[in-house]
C-alpha cells in the first residue's frame, strides 16, 4: 500500500467513523440516561436519508433539504418519544426492545409505501462536487467536508455535555435519576430533549450521509448492527466511548476490506470480541 | 392563616404489594426541628419517599403550604421549597462538586437568595477547596456536606436529612451534627432521620416515633424524653 493509498484510508475510515458517532452517541445516550433499548434509532438514519432525497427532489438543494429536514427530525423524535417511548420507562428491558422493533417495522412498512423499494441516490452538490488529488489518485472534497461537520458537531456536543445546565443535567441524570428529580429537575423534560436531539443526530447521518451511498429500504438496520458494536465497545453510556469506539470500528472496517478483504465482515466484531476480552464494561464504560 | 409547611393525613404506602406504611399523620409548622424515629425498617426512608413522590401514596394526603402535592411528581413536589438530604448521599458522581452546587440552585419561594455559593462555601469550607474535583473523589463525609449543601442551595423551605450521619466516623459525625445545628439556627423547618437517638433528642423540638409504618409518638420532644416508656420500647436497640 503506498502513502497516498493509504492516507485516503485513513480519511475515509475518520469519516465511516464519524458517520457511525452520530448515530451511535444518541443510541448510547439514550441507552445510558433514559435506560431505554431503542432498536428504532437505526430507523432513523434511514429516515433521515429519504427525508433528504424526498426533499431534495422537491428543492433541488441538499443544502435547503437539510435546513427543512433537520427540524423535521427534531419534531419526529420527540413525537415518538411522547407517543410511544415515554410509556414504557417503568417497564423491563424487553418491552423497549418488542416497541422499537415494532417501530422499526411501522417505519421500515412507511418508506415502502411513500417512496417504494428502489435504490436512489442524491448528488453531491456541485460546490462540492470536485476532488482535491492525493499522489497519483484524487479524494472527493465532499467526504473531507461531511468529516468537517460531524467534527463540529462532535466538538458542540462535548461543549453541551461538559460545559452546560443541560449537560450537567444528563450527566446527573444518567447516574442518579431519582435525585435528580427531587432536586427539582423535570426529567421527563430531560428524556424528551435528549430523545429528539438523538434522532436528530441520527437523521442529520443519514442526511449528510445519502450522496456517498445510496438511499435504499432497510439502510438503516446495518447501521443500527454497527451502532450497537460501537456503543459495546466504547462501554455504554459514554459518548466518549461511542466516539472513540466509531472511529476504531471505521478505521478497523476501512482497513479490514483492503488488508482482509476475505475476512472483512468479522474484523469488527473480532474486534469487539478482543475489547470485550480485555475490559468487559468496554473502553469507557463503568465496571457494574 | 399560616397552614401547616407540611400535613401528612392517612398517608399509606405500598412498594408493590407490599403494604409499608399504615395511615401516618403529623403536621410540621414553619421552624421547627422534628426527629423523625424508630428502628431499622419501620418506614421513615418510605415516609420521606412519599412525601417526595418518590415512591407516591397509595392513600392519604400529602400538603406542602396548604397545596396538596399527593399526586405530583417529584419535581413539582420539590420546587414547592422541599429540600432532601437522602439516604446514601447521592452524590452525581460525573459532576464537579461545583455543578453538584450549582445544577439545582435556585432562590427560595419568596424570591430570596438566602444561600448563595459564596455563602455555602464559607459555611463549609471543606467544599471550597475541593471545587473542582468530582462527586466521586470526595470521602465520605465529604460527600454528606455536600450533599447537605445541595440541598440548601435550592433555598428550600423544609429540609428533610435521613442518615447524615450513617457510615462515618465518630468525629466525622460531630462535624456534621454542627453543620445541622448551624442549618437549624437559620430558622429552616428540618426533619431528621438518625441513629443518634441521644443528639436528636437534644436537637430536636418535636419528635415522630414510627412503629411498623404507624405513628406510635407524635408530640413534643420534651415529653417524649420524660415518657421513658416509648423511648425504652421503641428507640434503643
Ligand atoms: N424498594 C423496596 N421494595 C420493597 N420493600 C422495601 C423497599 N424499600 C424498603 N422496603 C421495606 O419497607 C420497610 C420500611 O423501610 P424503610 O422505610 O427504608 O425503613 P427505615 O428508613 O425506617 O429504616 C422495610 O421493611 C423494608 O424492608
Ligand atoms: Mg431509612
Amino acid at each position: 500500500m503506498d502513502f497516498a493509498t493509504f492516507l485516503i484510508q485513513i480519511l475515509n475510515g475518520v469519516q465511516y467513523g464519524f458517520t457511525l458517532f452520530l448515530v451511535a452517541s444518541g443510541l448510547t445516550l439514550i441507552f445510558g440516561i433514559m435506560g431505554i433499548i431503542n432498536l428504532a434509532h437505526g430507523a432513523f438514519y434511514m429516515v433521515g436519508a429519504y427525508l433528504s432525497f424526498w426533499l431534495f427532489g422537491i428543492t433541488e438543494s441538499l443544502w435547503i433539504a437539510i435546513l427543512i429536514g433537520l427540524p423535521i427530525m427534531i419534531v419526529f423524535g420527540y413525537a415518538i418519544e411522547r407517543l410511544a417511548i415515554s410509556l414504557l420507562y417503568k417497564r423491563d428491558h424487553l418491552y423497549q426492545v418488542l416497541l422499537s422493533y415494532g417501530l422499526i417495522l411501522v417505519l421500515n412498512e412507511m418508506q415502502k409505501i411513500l417512496w417504494g423499494s428502489d435504490f436512489n441516490s442524491v448528488p453531491v452538490p456541485d460546490a462540492l462536487s470536485i476532488s482535491i488529488p492525493m499522489g497519483n489518485q484524487e479524494y472527493p472534497v465532499y467526504r473531507l467536508f461531511v468529516s468537517l461537520v460531524c467534527m463540529v458537531i462532535a466538538s458542540s456536543m462535548y461543549i453541551i455535555i461538559s460545559k452546560t445546565r443541560l449537560g450537567m443535567m444528563i450527566r446527573a441524570g444518567a447516574t442518579h435519576r431519582e435525585m435528580t428529580q427531587a432536586l427539582g429537575i423535570n426529567i421527563s423534560r430531560i428524556f424528551a430533549i435528549v430523545f429528539s436531539l438523538g434522532a436528530a443526530l441520527a437523521g442529520f447521518s443519514g442526511m449528510i450521509d445519502a450522496p456517498l451511498s445510496s438511499v435504499y429500504p432497510g439502510m438503516g438496520d446495518y447501521i443500527l448492527i454497527i451502532s450497537f458494536v460501537v456503543i459495546v465497545i466504547g462501554g455504554i453510556g459514554s459518548v466518549k466511548g461511542a466516539f472513540v469506539g466509531a472511529m476504531l470500528v471505521g478505521l478497523a472496517d476501512t482497513f479490514g476490506k483492503i488488508l482482509l478483504p476475505e475476512f472483512s465482515s468479522m474484523v469488527i466484531y473480532a474486534l469487539m470480541a478482543l475489547i470485550l476480552l480485555w475490559r468487559p464494561q468496554g473502553l469507557f464504560g463503568r465496571p457494574t | 392563616m399560616c397552614s401547616p409547611i407540611l400535613e401528612v393525613s392517612g398517608l399509606h404506602t405500598h412498594y408493590g404489594a407490599s403494604h409499608i406504611l399504615h395511615g401516618i399523620n403529623f403536621s410540621i409548622k414553619a421552624g421547627e426541628c422534628i426527629s423523625l424515629m424508630g428502628r431499622n425498617g419501620m418506614g421513615k426512608t418510605t415516609t420521606i419517599r412519599s412525601i417526595f413522590g418518590l415512591t407516591p401514596a397509595t392513600r392519604g394526603r400529602i400538603r406542602v403550604l396548604g397545596n396538596d402535592v399527593t399526586t405530583l411528581s417529584p419535581h413539582s413536589i420539590a420546587r414547592m421549597g422541599l429540600g432532601l438530604v437522602p439516604e446514601g448521599r447521592q452524590i452525581f458522581p460525573d459532576l464537579s462538586v461545583k455543578e453538584n452546587l450549582t445544577m439545582t440552585a435556585r432562590p427560595g419561594l419568596d424570591g430570596s437568595w438566602a444561600w448563595t455559593l459564596e455563602r455555602v462555601l464559607q459555611t463549609f469550607p471543606p467544599l471550597a477547596a475541593r471545587l473542582s474535583n468530582m462527586g466521586n473523589q470526595l470521602s465520605g463525609g465529604e460527600q454528606q456536606i455536600l450533599s447537605i449543601a445541595r440541598a440548601l442551595m435550592t433555598n428550600p423551605q423544609l429540609l428533610v436529612l435521613d442518615e447524615a450521619t450513617e457510615g462515618l466516623a465518630p468525629l466525622v459525625r460531630k462535624k456534621i451534627w454542627s453543620v445541622i445545628q448551624q442549618v437549624k439556627e437559620t430558622g429552616i423547618t428540618t426533619i431528621i432521620v438518625d441513629k443518634d437517638v441521644d443528639t436528636q433528642l437534644k436537637v430536636s423540638d418535636k419528635s415522630i416515633v414510627l412503629v411498623k409504618g404507624r405513628v406510635a409518638f407524635s408530640g413534643d420532644t420534651s415529653e417524649l424524653v420524660a415518657n421513658p416508656d416509648v423511648h425504652i420500647q421503641h428507640l434503643s436497640v
